[in-house]
């Protein structure tokens, strides 16, 4: 029965259930072993827990025992229906069993040689009654407070671990993080397969939840701190840095919406799955534009979801629909999101993380942000761009097809944020207002778009009862490409 | 208080050494100070797991005393007769303990 590690690569996984921890875990948590999960108070430990177990209860046949030494069974009910965990109905269904254990120091008298057998009873009643392959102890430090003969306490917890791991059980075991270690008690002694530690930090009055997962024995995992999201779909944990450079890169080509437009991009518009920059001064018809590639992705079947940092959904619609472009009808029939959000409402990762989130339960063919650099407000441009790396990733990955609109002023720092994004992005197009006596003309070209030829003319557009028009592009001109395939000819030069 | 009737349960895993002791230290202790009004109940948690709920069992062997009231625990094998009784409530607790 002697299971040789070497020969195994990997250990089996438990996977959580948790977005973005099986990620980082390269699949989830040791599977019939113990993990340690440490945090302050108010770090999320317990619903990490909780959603381990739910998780394994719902959706991998996999029944939990809660075991917890903290809050009495009903208000941790309660406090986890909010994310939306139904404990009740699951211990109604015999795929959770609560068991809640209260140890109080002045009510017992210790005397004479005692072990924690009635613990280990409970427990097997408890595991044998469901057959649970999950169990989660919370918080079991507790126990220090509530018995005196610590040298016992601390030899009973080294044989619960031991059991547990004996019967295959899949724990995770809730600490209080510790002055100098990660846990209080130093229950990292014992459980030596897994420790994931929780942070919970306000920086600048702007919280962000962090996750990292410290030890790993016998797994590959990220060893990076990962920012985490609680709400009312449970956690969410974002993969930062994505951990491979794999994008597919499809040759399919998508309208922006506007066919003169599409001409100056090789004719054909943009590249499924690229990213768009969109950037221009006050005034220069950024969102218009952003508009019609929505309408025209909608108008064929695509979803959108469009992130809103300035205004609301209902002004952008007003706004649009003035314009000459009705997206109302989109959102009704489902092909349309917004996501409005303000700037200053959270740190960078939260935003990251509740953009990841409306991606993923939206599953959009195209996502438009509007405008990016409102989000210097939150964080400086280097933060930005670091985040704008990550949803890039994340949304090539997906092959979403992305389109950011940026607000150019004098500033230098939002000039420096413009130079530092537009690496990430495929495409770059660029608005202007050129005032010439009383009239205002408004401009747009292509500075870049990698992987197709495009027009290098500076073409007048206005605005009409339908919206932008563009002026169309002189036909001598329309097939000149200014720069072929990236890298072809770069030796020439860029202008 | 003399006619105060004890109403104790002990609770145990198995014959164990630890449950032996305390069972025969618990009874000693009893017949001393206790004769004719006590009631002992075993409670052996291997044939009746779930009965270590109600009185949230961790540590075994735990005495509790029912009645009187207030429930009253006592965990360990009883081998300290004096720490036993002032548990029980039946001698003062000294403040140097």
């Amino acid at each position: 029965m002697a299971r040789n590690n070497f020969e195994r690569s990997e250990i089996g996984k438990a996977p959580t259930g948790i977005a973005g921890l099986d990620e980082i875990t390269y699949g989830g948590i040791p599977a019939g072993r113990p993990t340690l999960v440490s945090g302050g108070p108010g770090s999320g430990k317990t619903l990490l827990g909780v959603s381990f177990l739910v998780n394994g209860a719902q959706s991998f046949a996999e029944p939990g025992v809660l075991l917890t030494f903290e809050e009495n069974a009903e208000e941790l009910a309660q406090d986890v229906r909010s994310l939306g965990y139904d404990l009740h109905k699951l211990v109604e269904q015999k795929k959770l069993l609560v068991d809640y254990i209260h140890v109080d120091r002045s009510e017992i008298e210790e005397t004479g040689e005692y072990d924690l057998e009635g613990l280990f009873v409970r427990l097997e009643h408890a595991i044998k009654q469901i057959g649970a392959k999950r169990v989660m102890l919370d918080t079991i430090e507790t126990l220090f407070g509530g018995l005196k003969d610590s040298g016992i306490l601390r030899a009973e917890l080294r044989r619960l671990f031991r059991w547990l791991r004996d019967r295959q059980i899949t724990t995770v075991v809730t600490a209080e993080r510790g002055e100098q270690l990660f846990t209080r008690q130093g229950l990292e002694e014992y459980i030596t397969d897994a420790v994931i530690a929780l942070d919970h930090r306000v920086h600048e009055q702007i919280s962000t939840r962090r996750i990292r997962v410290v030890k790993y024995r016998g797994s590959h995992h990220g060893t990076n701190e990962y920012p985490f999201l609680i709400d009312r779909d449970g956690i969410t944990v974002l993969p930062v840095t994505s951990l491979l450079l794999e994008h597919a890169a499809p040759d399919e080509r998508i309208s922006s919406g506007l066919p003169t437009l599409d001409g100056m991009l090789g004719g054909k518009g943009f590249f499924r799955g690229s990213t768009v920059l969109l950037s221009g001064t006050a005034g220069t018809g950024k969102t218009t534009l952003a508009a019609h590639f929505v309408d025209a992705a909608c108008a064929r079947g695509e979803k959108c979801l469009y992130f809103l940092f300035e205004e609301s959904p209902q002004q952008m619609l007003r706004n649009m629909r003035s314009a000459g472009i009705e997206l109302g009808r989109w959102v009704d029939k489902g092909l349309l999101q917004f996501h409005a959000d303000r700037p200053n409402r959270h740190g960078l990762e939260t935003h990251l993380l509740a953009m990841h989130h409306a991606v993923e339960m939206f599953d959009p063919d195209v996502v438009v942000m509007d405008p990016i650099t409102n989000l210097l407000a939150v964080g400086t441009s280097i933060d930005v761009r670091s985040m704008l790396t990550r949803v890039i990733d994340f949304l090539k990955t997906r092959g979403t097809t992305a389109m950011f609109t940026s607000l150019a002023t004098n500033d230098d720092s939002l000039m420096h944020t413009e130079t530092l994004i537009s690496s990430l992005m495929d495409t770059w197009l660029l608005t202007a207002v050129d005032q010439q006596g009383t009239r205002r003309s408004r401009q747009i070209y292509v500075l870049k778009s990698r992987g197709m030829p495009h027009s290098d003319e500076v073409h007048a557009f206005r605005f009409t009862r339908h919206g932008i028009e563009i002026e169309p592009i002189q036909a001598s001109r329309a097939a000149a490409p200014t720069r072929q395939k990236r890298g072809k000819r770069a030796a020439r030069g860029g202008k | 208080m003399a006619s105060e009737m004890f109403d104790l349960r002990l609770y145990v895993a198995g014959q164990t050494p630890k449950a032996v002791r305390a069972f025969a230290n618990l009874r000693k202790i009893c017949d001393e100070h206790l004769a004719g009004r006590y009631r002992i109940e075993v409670i052996d948690l291997v044939d009746n797991p779930a009965l270590g709920r109600g009185d949230q069992i961790l540590a075994l062997p735990t005495l509790v005393r029912r009645l009187p009231t207030p429930i009253k625990k006592i965990i360990g094998d009883l081998s300290n007769t004096e720490r036993v009784l002032v548990g029980l409530d039946l001698r003062p607790r000294r403040t140097a303990a």
